[in-house]
């Protein structure tokens, strides 16, 4: 078995499982507990809390664990969005591509009176800076863009658009569930005020995540309830799953240049392999990319069917077609890339992990080269585009 | 729990009657691929009865396996009983869909009808 969507989520790591089972048995106070045992899983949660600031270049103060990635959107975006509200500013600025956690309280705020800009991510899924700049309002009280985009895997120009926000006064939030671990990321350098992050996709457990927020900016709360998280996120704490988190995050950031020369060479052998394949093209930018981040559209055939069949020769990966959404448009990604909706139906993402092998990239591209001229044998589109009865998009 | 049942994946990796009838005297295509799904069916009908029938589709895995049980239950049979076809029956032929899915088995029946309608068409029945 081959499995390559380690951007849906990955699997955890032997030191991750080790520190979550041990904890379990040893650190299961409470830790807001006086007495001993409550003291104990206090130490695992502060350490845990260091350990993660460490590696983002935060300070641990600036931690707030959360149930996940999806979480620490939401909160990040409401906090600016009170914070704006309150000072008159009522205008959002994102991008058409955002995870569906920041589009949809996006859309939720718009209900509630915000103004939302969405930018362009042009055809190589790359904000541009200076139309970031650019959209900034008066009224402006947040910019939130993903650090790497989850389906086509471009990494925006973070540094530049954080500077940018800061130079005009505006807060910058970035959505780095799929950048952190795997490519370098330092809130100070990088010029960000709020991030999100979540553990499964970086090797730890599903359920926990954080937010980073730069001291001195106000947090409102999602969850009310007891004093956790500095008051500002409510619920005894998930210990064990956080301390997990940490030790995975320290392995993977230890490791993180060994594992994209390596990543990046496999996903370039990929990405050569599979442009073999007549009429397919790469969704997004070739070199601003995550080094496990394969995605390609192939015109003439649908994505469900073609993971279905890599699925019974041992490849497991993911499409954006809609059939595999449960609705009945493709990927907004693709979409907001410009891709149509007839390509966008035949597009196949393949994100493959640390221990990847060149004979498995082999088979990969062999796997995918006859998948997809098995189905495009019987597919109406593909034989009216051989006939010239309809023009090839890609 | 697999997403679809027995049947259904039986039909997506081994279809039955794939490809095209060169003298087909009923053809029908249906859906399109901004939604997705393209099915076409092609049909030979001798003395009312369907000698042959072969189909091609662009779609997900219920979308061929839903074409390709559509023609296995209307092979061999007369028009009239071929006209009663209806998407409950492929669906129930292939031991249910997931519900979201249904929509194929309704496109295999209008593709199987559109060919019915083209053959109608041409002979003047």
């Amino acid at each position: 078995m081959i499995y390559a969507d380690n951007a849906a989520t990955t699997k955890m790591s032997p030191a991750a499982i080790h520190t979550m089972t041990t904890l379990l048995e040893e650190a299961w106070g409470n830790p807001s507990s006086l007495y001993e045992h409550g003291q104990k899983a206090k130490e695992v949660l502060e350490q845990a809390r260091a350990d993660v600031a460490g590696v983002i270049g935060a300070e641990p103060r600036e931690i707030i664990f959360t149930s996940g990635g999806s979480e620490a959107d939401n909160q990040a975006i409401r906090s600016a969005a009170a914070l704006g509200k309150k000072n008159g500013k009522m205008h959002i600025i994102s991008t058409a591509f955002e995870h569906h956690a920041v589009l949809h309280t996006l859309e939720a705020l718009k209900k509630e009176g915000f103004e939302i800009t969405l930018l362009d991510v042009h055809s190589d899924g790359l904000v541009v800076p200076e139309e970031v700049e650019a959209a900034i309002r008066e009224d402006t009280c947040l910019v939130t863009i993903m650090f790497a985009n989850n389906e086509i895997g471009t990494i925006q120009p973070i540094r530049e658009i954080g500077a940018i926000c800061r130079r005009k006064g505006v807060l910058f939030h970035t959505d780095a569930v799929q950048a952190i671990g795997h490519i370098p990321v330092d809130v100070k350098a990088d010029n960000i005020d709020m991030l999100s992050s979540s553990a499964h996709k970086f090797h730890g457990p599903k359920g926990v995540g954080f937010l980073y927020v730069r001291k001195g900016i106000k947090v409102s709360n999602l969850i009310e309830g007891g004093a956790q998280e500095g008051g500002k996120r409510a619920g005894t704490e998930n210990v064990a799953g956080i301390a997990a988190m940490a030790t995975a995050l320290k392995e993977i950031n230890a490791k993180m240049e060994e594992n994209a020369e390596h990543l990046i060479k496999m996903r370039d052998k990929l990405i050569c392999g599979l442009y073999e394949i007549p009429h397919a093209a790469l969704n997004g930018d070739a070199c601003q990319r995550l080094p496990g981040n394969v995605n390609f559209c192939f015109e003439g055939i649908e994505g469900e069917s073609l993971l279905l069949l890599l699925d019974d020769k041992g490849i497991q990966a993911s499409s954006g077609s809609a059939c595999t959404s449960g609705s009945l448009d493709p990927s907004h990604v693709l979409l907001a890339i410009g891709r149509v909706h007839d390509v966008a139906h035949g597009s196949l993402r393949l994100t493959i992990g640390e221990d990847i092998t060149e004979e498995q990239v082999d088979y990969i591209i062999q796997s995918v080269k006859d998948v997809v001229r098995y189905l495009r044998s019987f597919s109406p589109v593909w034989r009216d585009l051989c006939a010239g009865k309809s023009k090839f998009i890609l | 729990m697999a997403l679809y049942s027995e049947k259904v994946m039986d039909h997506f990796r081994n279809p039955r009657n794939v490809g095209v009838i060169e003298d087909a005297n009923g053809i029908g295509e249906v859906g399109n691929a901004k939604c997705g799904d393209i099915m076409k069916m092609y049909l030979k009908i001798e003395d009312d009865i369907i000698q042959d029938v072969k189909f091609e589709t662009f779609g997900c895995g219920s979308a061929i396996a839903s074409s390709s049980m559509a023609t296995e239950l209307i092979k061999g049979k007369p028009v009239s009983e071929a006209m009663q076809l209806t998407n409950k029956a492929v669906a129930e032929a292939l031991d249910g869909l997931p519900a979201y899915k249904m929509h194929c088995s309704v496109l295999a029946e209008e593709a199987i009808q559109s060919a019915l309608e083209d053959y109608h068409k041409r002979t003047g029945k």
